[in-house]
């Protein structure tokens, strides 16, 4: 049985072999219709991928007949991988990613048709084995596209996740941590873990949360601010909550959430002045006192 | 049997945890600093947690009481030098040792207690 199918495999590989060229200028004027993005490929570089699609292809199933998963189709996969990856970063949807493999199955199918025309049996064998190659070669592409999407925005949800979370030093002893964005258990530990190691960096008696970037704020949230708050209370320095915008602390109030033991000032210069205040700093405007005094 | 060592610096004890804490030693650390507290009638207690790298809920209770207790003894607690994993920990096992007075460092935590002589209900440091 296996001898039988790879025979027929490799005349699905001959079939390939011969009629090369014009199954190629046959594919390019497939795609040339409805699925070529002109704007995002050029002609020739579509040619050229294609081009060594068939030859690729044509080796391959000559060598071992339609089973995908084989070895020799290794070469094969990374070229549809490596389609796949630019064709995403160009900005192809995965329709038309996909279809790039599909739209060889009319003019494969043809040369099928035209070679093997006295044998309907052996014809109709072919076209199952050229369907079956065809058509996962073209969920492997829509595979490889989809996980390449997934990794972008993996690395982008990480990269926002470190840009929302910095420590800013303000003042010799005050740290401030402008929040933006919603506050989830994964974040409130990253957060945590920077805060509580830049006060014992820089030594700061006092750390500011502002949660002016800060959407919502619910229950599940407000426990997260009073871990953070607790935390840094623990290490030995005191926390202020500062941004609370009107909104929220009305939500705040309605859903009863106590805040009591917890500083909050309403801007973040409200915050910094007392921060100031508490680490021993006063000031005083020179110059415009100096004015004053002139006038009078 | 290995005792952690209380050191007298005028009117104030000084405790430095230096070892792995386990239960019976927190146990005789209890035992041994009210004592000494009634003793010497110390006014204040730094306990520096700096090189405390693991604590569970007991040895957090543990520093709770002891801070309750000298109070009792009319002594200040503070606990000095607290690591981020620890208060990580511990804020996670929901214990938030509220009696407690926290500072970064002993240096922090000596000039707190010199300064709190007066404001002793205040648990703040300023």
């Amino acid at each position: 049985m296996a001898i039988i199918l790879n025979q027929k495999a490799s005349s699905l590989g001959s079939i390939l072999a011969q009629h090369k060229e014009e199954i190629l200028s046959e594919w390019l004027r497939e795609m040339g219709g409805a699925t070529r993005r002109s704007d995002l490929i050029k002609a020739s570089e579509l040619e050229s991928q294609c081009r060594r699609f068939i030859d690729l292809i044509a080796e391959a199933t000559a060598a071992a007949g339609v089973n995908v998963q084989s070895g020799t189709f290794d070469s094969m996969r990374d070229l549809l991988a490596d389609i796949s990856r630019s064709r995403a970063s160009q900005g192809f949807s995965s329709q038309e990613t996909a279809t790039f493999v599909f739209s060889m199955k009319r003019p494969l199918f043809g040369a099928i048709r035209e070679e093997m025309a006295k044998d309907l049996n052996g014809m109709a064998a072919e076209m199952w084995n050229a369907t079956e190659l065809l058509d996962s070669l073209g969920l492997y592409t829509t595979e490889v596209f989809l996980k390449v999407r997934e990794e972008t925005i993996r690395r982008q949800q990480e990269e926002m996740l470190e840009l929302s979370t910095p420590v800013v030093k303000l003042w010799d002893g005050i740290l401030a941590l402008p929040l933006i964005g919603t506050l989830d258990s994964a974040r409130t530990q990253i957060v945590m873990e920077s805060m509580l190691e830049s006060i014992v960096a820089t030594n700061s008696r006092v750390a500011i949360i502002d949660i002016t970037g800060v959407p919502t704020v619910d229950t599940v949230v407000a426990q997260h601010l009073l871990k953070t708050v607790t935390a840094a209370r623990l290490m030995g320095a005191d926390c202020i909550i500062s941004g609370v915008r009107p909104q929220i602390a009305q939500t705040i109030v309605h859903l009863g959430i106590n805040l009591l033991d917890v500083t909050t000032k309403a801007t973040l210069s409200d915050a910094f002045s007392l921060a100031l205040k508490k680490t021993g700093y006063t000031f005083t405007r020179v110059q415009k006192k100096e004015k004053l005094s002139e006038e009078q | 049997m290995e005792k952690i060592p209380i050191l007298r610096m005028g009117e104030f004890l000084l405790v430095t945890i230096q070892v792995d804490m386990h239960d019976r030693l927190a146990l005789a650390l209890q035992d041994d600093l009210t004592n000494r507290i009634s003793q010497t009638g110390a006014r204040g207690v730094l306990i520096d947690i700096s090189s405390l790298e693991i604590v569970d809920s007991f040895i957090g209770r543990m520093l709770g009481n002891i801070a309750a207790m000298s109070r009792v003894l009319d002594a200040r607690t503070v606990v000095v030098g607290m690591q981020p994993a620890v208060a990580i920990t511990l804020v996670e096992l929901g214990m938030s040792l509220a009696g407690v007075r926290t500072a970064l460092n002993v240096d922090a935590g000596m000039e707190l207690l010199r300064s709190s002589e007066d404001s002793f209900e205040d648990n703040r440091a300023w």
